[in-house]
């Protein structure tokens, strides 16, 4: 195997391992459901088009589960006989309740995928507008902190100190002041807890130029702003990517716990809230998929920069050239 | 001599505070380098060689003394870009490709494109790297770098060339014809070289000058003139002469040893 291949095909081996053994062992050991749902009823439950709990099934002939609608997101399949105005309350809620001969059948929109991406992407755009804002502002404080030592000696041990604190515990405060249905009261939030270590990294690479390499520049009489595009902001990129790579998962754990204090119903921490609060823990296993699977993604695309800004890095260098 | 290119007028320099920490680098240096003079400076490791060039670059403050290039405040000469330095270490930027690292004076000084371009191809020839223009410094080897900072430090044709050490990680054939080189450049540009070098026969050939200096404290103890026939070439080597200078050099740097001890 060659070591490219290997590189990928270990973790997603691993990966494939784990899936199968969490699999294995809540089936073996006979786990309830709802304290840790199998991987397969997680996923189903985004790709599921109809449940029927305690549906007697005997009752349906064969095959006459009918379609009824497959159209604008919702695909519902309801057995034959059961009145379409079924369908209206399936709208609104993912669940509705009718008789069926002398059960209660019990139909849940199982499609979770639509509700979930929907959460999904409002939460995201909470994450990116808030890493933005945090990057930003971050990036902003260490240049003028570098360029004046002062400011920077007075800064950063309150930097530092604010870094370790749990920045998420403002959450409520901030609900409470930028509203809690408003995007910006969890943008402000992942912008304050991005902003500390974006800071603090981007300084720390600003300032750590070699002594010989600023001799260098001191040596062509460059000016401050020619050493700082030439020698501190590129010397500074690894800093800022390794910064960026922990401001990512804060952002999405600061979006999500954010709503999880509270925000609209289409979030994609309160619908985690909602779905555990009603033991619906396939659902929101499901949705707290993807979330990881978000926080995945923007990870290896904050890698891909990092590969894009840097082709000199030496994390990139091949041992056969 | 008033027109000197260098002058150090009784210039100290001591690192560090309190007396333990404290190490006295360069005691009482008094040197005048004239125009186009080609002057070696050799002795003992942790002499002061290195700071020497510093102070006279402008790049390290003398703890007291006069320091004068061209004519002017060390300062004033730095701001002015009349020198041009090459490092003990390479000090290569490891985010700029070879040319763009040679390029990186040329950029400061507002190079045309053409110009820059034109530039950092005939440097790159002169060091024998034009095909490594496009690689990364961690894709050359020790030697390698350092001509990448030779390339760089004559791209812009300084006045003057303060050279520490720079073909110490070379090999002797390299080393021999990059030695010629410089000679010819020296020659065509009338620069005024201040080099360090721990090769006796190195300062011998290339100098006008070998300034031999002992350790703790760093001092000037000898200030050999080189009478060889100018221009210097491989002849240059079998002169009689050229023995008896290399003899006097390293009976200067013995001296020295046997007076610390
Ligand atoms: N920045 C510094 N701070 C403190 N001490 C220093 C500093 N730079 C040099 N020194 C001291 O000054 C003395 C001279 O150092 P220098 O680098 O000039 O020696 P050198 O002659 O160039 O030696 P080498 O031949 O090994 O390069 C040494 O004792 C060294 O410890
Ligand atoms: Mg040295």
């Amino acid at each position: 195997m060659s070591e490219r291949n290997q590189r990928i095909g270990a973790p997603v081996l691993i990966l494939i391992l784990v899936l199968l053994a969490w699999e294995g062992l809540v089936t073996g050991l006979k786990i309830e459901q709802f304290l840790l749902p199998k991987p397969t009823a997680i996923l189903s439950n985004l790709v599921r088009v109809v449940r029927i709990d305690d549906a007697d099934t005997s009752l349906l002939p064969d095959n006459e589960a009918a379609t009824l609608l497959r159209a604008s997101r919702l695909i519902v399949d309801l057995p034959a006989g059961v009145s379409p105005d079924l369908l209206l309350p399936l709208e609104e809620g993912r669940i509705a309740t009718f008789r069926l001969g002398s059960k209660q059948v019990l139909i849940v929109r199982g499609n979770n995928l639509m509700p979930i991406v929907q959460a999904s992407w409002y939460t995201l755009k909470e994450a990116l507008g808030g890493l933005l804002l945090g990057v930003l502002a971050g990036v902003l404080v260490a240049l003028i902190t570098a360029r004046w030592t002062a400011t920077r000696e007075a800064l950063l041990p309150f930097a530092i100190a604010a870094n370790s604190m749990p920045i998420i515990a403002f959450a409520p405060i901030l609900n409470n002041w930028f509203g809690i249905d408003n995007p910006f009261s969890k943008m402000a939030i992942v912008a304050i807890m991005v902003f500390f270590p974006m800071m603090i990294n981007t300084v720390r690479g600003l300032v750590s130029v070699p002594p010989r390499s600023l001799e260098l520049m001191r040596s062509y009489a460059a000016s401050e702003f020619s050493i700082l595009v030439k020698a501190r902001i590129p010397n500074a990129l690894p800093y800022f990517f390794n910064g960026l790579k922990v401001a990512g998962a804060l952002a999405m754990i600061g979006a999500i716990v954010g709503e999880y204090f509270g925000g609209p119903r289409i979030a994609l921490g309160v619908f985690i809230t909602q779905e555990a609060a009603l033991f619906r823990f396939a659902s929101a296993w499901a949705a707290i998929l993807i979330a990881c699977t978000m926080g995945i993604v923007l990870y290896l695309l904050i890698l891909l920069a990092e590969r894009l800004a840097m082709p000199w890095h030496s994390s990139y260098r091949t041992n056969d050239r | 001599m008033t027109d000197a290119v260098v002058l150090l007028d009784d210039v100290n320099k001591t690192f560090g505070r309190g007396t333990v920490a404290q190490v006295q680098a360069l005691r009482d240096i008094n040197l005048s380098i004239g125009q186009n003079e080609f002057v070696s400076l050799i002795g003992p490791s942790g002499c002061g060689k290195s700071t020497l060039l510093r102070v006279i670059g402008d790049l390290l403050p003398a703890s007291s003394g006069q320091v004068q290039v061209n004519g002017k405040e060390a300062r004033q000469a730095r701001l002015d870009r009349d020198y041009g330095m090459v490092f003990q270490a390479a000090t290569l930027y490891d985010w700029r490709t070879v040319a763009k690292n040679v390029q990186l004076p040329l950029e400061l000084m507002k190079y045309t494109k053409e110009k820059k371009e034109q530039r950092t191809q005939e440097m790159l020839e002169l060091v024998e790297l034009s095909d490594f223009a496009s690689h990364y410094p961690w894709q050359l080897s020790g030697g390698m770098q350092q001509r990448v900072a030779i390339a760089r430090a004559l791209a812009f044709e300084p006045s003057i060339l303060l050279m520490d050490e720079p073909f110490g990680a070379l090999d002797e054939m390299t080393r021999e014809r990059l030695n010629l080189e410089l000679l010819d450049i020296w020659r065509k540009t009338k620069t005024t070289i201040v080099f360090v070098t721990h090769s006796i026969t190195e300062a011998v050939f290339l100098s006008t000058r070998v300034i031999v200096m002992s350790a703790r404290p760093g001092r000037i103890t000898q200030d050999i003139p080189i009478d060889l026939p100018q221009p210097r070439g491989v002849d240059t080597r079998e002169n009689v002469r050229f023995f008896e200078l290399e003899t006097q050099v390293r009976e200067a740097l013995r001296a020295n040893k046997r007076q610390a001890q």
